[in-house]
């Protein structure tokens, strides 16, 4: 069967059960860029500056960096890595009930995260720990719902940062409706940097097949709404590949609804930038909507409940091990003359830091009272829940008359 | 503006103008609502008036329509949607179920949306398939939607705009059968009767009729000619089914002893067994009968032809209080 060697969502109709050793081959087939020709990249994962796939376009965002700014993007890469890894350790340890790492996809996201204005606003799935970071959110925000003491309890207006997501999809729609209520506050191509709003909306290869994704895309093209999607393709919806998700690549479909579509090197921090510095300026500008497709890889399970083993191989992992963002990134720092070896040094202290202040604040989080259940169901009290307070406190009570509780 | 005589269907549409005339939040989103008016003309002259901008003609797309409306609640707005027909929700269920009902408590109360999601339901117009259901179990089943219906002019245009001013969620249900029935509607005086309370529409002493929606004119219909017949029945138009109001349900029920829900939903696990349950809790010594449920028969909406069978109906309701009355 034909295959390209450039487009691995061309693949679809491979078979999906293959051997080790077709993997494998497979894999090393299509090189180091097997996002493609069209794949935006200025990094390679030798950590050489390059121009692919278009790169040109986007360089001087890069090139308007001061080596503070670089040296803050591998700080912020560094650090949601060990937080990342500290929480997936925690949850081993059972304080947490679930987590869901983004190992392999920091670059995607401190990328991403780092193109936003104060003013923009995010919707991310859940596994966006990195604009979480960016956006200013403490980390423990995230622990405390994957611990199950809260789920989400921080406030989107502040951070610019909606809740997480967890049905697949719906996050995009709420991105949109929000877009399109920028554009009636009249916060959009003002020419002001302050006031200028634009949304980004995140999702995963996986949400490409759903219908509010879709959806998305249908309004905000016809309404012309200042909004990015930015869609991680880590190349798995938990066990199922791109080749069960889609028949052509993700980024070729933004052509459909009427916007523009990118695919970038989404383990290149430098590219995600100023892909996404790019095409956020142009919705805030009120150039309408537009999608980003990260090319990047899950390198952990799904979350901690699931067992990548049964499904794919190590050898490709391996490989996208190569790739690592984080490490061609240090390596052009230092090549570059932008940071030394005290600055990595003193970046793994702080990240040894955070990771025991994240232990620390994790074993001694409280869990919440009863009234958690109940408060917050509605704005104006509803009498029927307020009714089941007071059975549960009255219930809870009975047991404290016994000298029980 | 004193007293005017409208329909419902007009009732509702002064409602959404009134209501984006006070606040120039209020947004209007659906299917054919703009140019057209809506299908039923609920939203008739509005974006006329209030522009594309507030009154939006959306994709043809239910999750898209709810989705964004959520969204540009998160913004500020305080979009009311139109649901085109009760058959059509089921797409936008997620979003409704998923995030509208759930964002205020998984915020810890950070998020408010103040969005209205208007329904057309019910049967009873000779419709096709999906055009004449009603869905409200599934949503009063949802814990952070509240799930009102009107039934009248009046509340037509009082309930609307006590729903648009609501920081919940609200599922608005219009019976869409009774969209032409007309009566007297004070325009400037607010009712004073909360948005979630029941009332009783029409004293009595012998049962309670406990009813909403298009059922709410089928029993005052039975209820008048049981009068007829020397039975005295009480109607109470509940209005809200999430919230219920129990407490002016239950005072009616100790004051009969009988009790006779009627919708237009199936019985099996509608909002009749709810209240026969909670009545049954709180009113059981005064009871002298079981709960009796007049409902739509545990069956899918029948073909239009036979509608009628299905339908609790004026007759269907003096047989349910009858038995009620057997004990």
């Amino acid at each position: 069967m034909p295959v390209s060697d450039n487009d691995v969502a061309d693949v679809s109709r491979e078979p999906v059960a293959v051997d080790h050793h077709e993997s494998t081959l497979r894999s090393r087939r299509r090189g180091p860029y097997d996002g493609g020709p069209d794949m935006i990249q200025l990094l390679d994962p030798e950590g050489q500056r390059v121009l692919h796939g278009g790169a040109e376009e986007y360089v001087h965002h890069v090139e308007a960096l001061t080596p503070e700014d670089l040296r803050g993007f591998y700080r912020d890469l560094v650090l949601v890595r060990r937080f990342d890894l500290e929480a997936t350790a925690l949850q081993r340890q059972g304080e947490l009930g679930l987590w869901v790492s983004l190992l392999g996809q920091e670059a995607s996201q401190i990328g991403c995260g780092r193109a936003l204005r104060p003013q923009d606003h995010a919707f991310p799935g859940y596994r966006e720990h990195g604009i979480a970071w960016c956006r200013g959110l403490d980390p423990m925000r995230l622990i405390a719902m994957y611990r199950g003491v809260d789920r989400c309890a921080w406030d989107p207006a502040e951070f610019g940062f909606h809740t997480y997501t967890i049905v697949i999809g719906n996050q995009a729609l709420l991105g949109t409706g929000y877009a399109m209520g920028v554009q009636r506050d009249g916060a959009v191509g003002t020419g002001d940097p302050e006031r200028d709003t634009a949304v980004v909306a995140f999702m995963g290869d996986g949400a490409t097949a759903q219908g509010d994704i879709n959806e998305a895309f249908v309004f905000a093209g016809v309404n012309d709404s200042p909004i990015v999607f930015f869609c991680q393709n880590n190349q798995w919806a938990i066990s199922e590949p791109n080749e069960r998700q889609m028949r052509s690549p993700i980024y070729k479909r933004a052509d459909g609804f009427g916007f523009p579509g990118l695919r970038v090197d989404g383990n290149d921090v430098l590219a995600t930038y100023a892909v996404t510095k790019e095409m956020m300026d142009r919705a805030r500008s009120g150039q309408g909507p537009s999608l980003i497709e990260a090319w990047t890889y899950r390198m952990a399970a799904h979350t901690t409940s699931d067992d990548p083993t049964k499904y794919r191989f190590s050898a490709d992992v391996e490989l996208w091990k190569l790739r690592d963002p984080i490490a061609r990134f240090k390596t052009w720092l230092a090549h570059e003359g932008h940071a030394d070896g005290a600055f990595f040094r003193a970046v793994d202290a702080e990240a040894d830091e955070l990771a025991a202040r994240v232990r620390t604040a994790t074993v001694e989080m409280p869990d919440p009272g009863m009234d958690e259940i109940f408060d917050h169901v509605y704005v104006e009290p509803h009498a029927q829940v307020e009714q089941d307070r007071a059975a549960l406190r009255a219930y809870l009570d009975s047991f404290e008359d016994e000298g029980v509780a | 503006m004193g007293m005017q005589r409208m329909t419902i269907a007009k009732a509702l549409n002064a409602a959404l103008r009134k209501a984006m005339e006070d606040d120039p939040k209020v947004l209007v989103q659906g299917e054919d609502v703009g140019k057209l008016g809506g299908v039923f003309r609920i939203t008739e002259h509005l974006q006329k008036d209030f522009g594309e901008d507030r009154v939006m003609d959306t994709p043809l797309a239910e999750s898209g329509i709810m989705g964004t409306a959520i969204g540009l609640a998160l913004r500020g707005y305080r979009p009311v949607v139109e649901i085109q027909f009760d058959g059509f929700v089921y797409p936008a269920f997620d979003q409704i179920v998923s995030q509208l009902a759930k964002l205020h408590s998984r915020s810890r109360g950070a998020i408010k949306l103040p969005v209205v999601v208007r329904i057309p339901m019910g049967g009873g117009i000779g419709a096709v398939e999906h055009h004449s259901e009603s869905n409200e179990a599934y949503f009063a089943h949802t814990l952070g939607l509240k799930v009102v219906f009107c039934s009248n002019p009046t509340d037509a245009y009082w309930m609307l705009q006590q729903a648009i001013a609501s920081d919940d969620p609200i599922i608005f249900y219009e019976p869409k059968r009774r969209y032409h029935e007309k009566g007297e509607v004070d325009l400037d005086v607010p009712p004073t009767l909360d948005l979630f309370s029941a009332r009783v529409v029409r004293e009595g002493s012998d049962v309670t009729l406990a009813c909403y929606g298009p059922m709410v004119k089928t029993c005052l219909d039975a209820a008048a000619v049981a009068a007829d017949e020397g039975r005295s029945l009480e109607v109470i138009d509940l209005r809200s089914v999430s919230p219920l109001d129990m407490p002016t349900l239950e005072a009616s029920v100790r004051k009969t002893g009988r009790l006779v829900v009627v919708h237009e939903a199936s019985g099996y696990v509608g909002m009749g067994a709810e209240i026969a349950a909670r009545v049954t809790e709180s009113c059981f010594y005064s009871l002298e009968a079981p709960v009796i449920r007049v409902t739509g028969w545990n069956a899918p909406y029948p073909p239009s032809k036979i509608e009628e069978l299905f339908l609790p109906d004026l007759d269907r309701v003096l047989d349910g209080v009858d038995r009620a009355l057997a004990h």
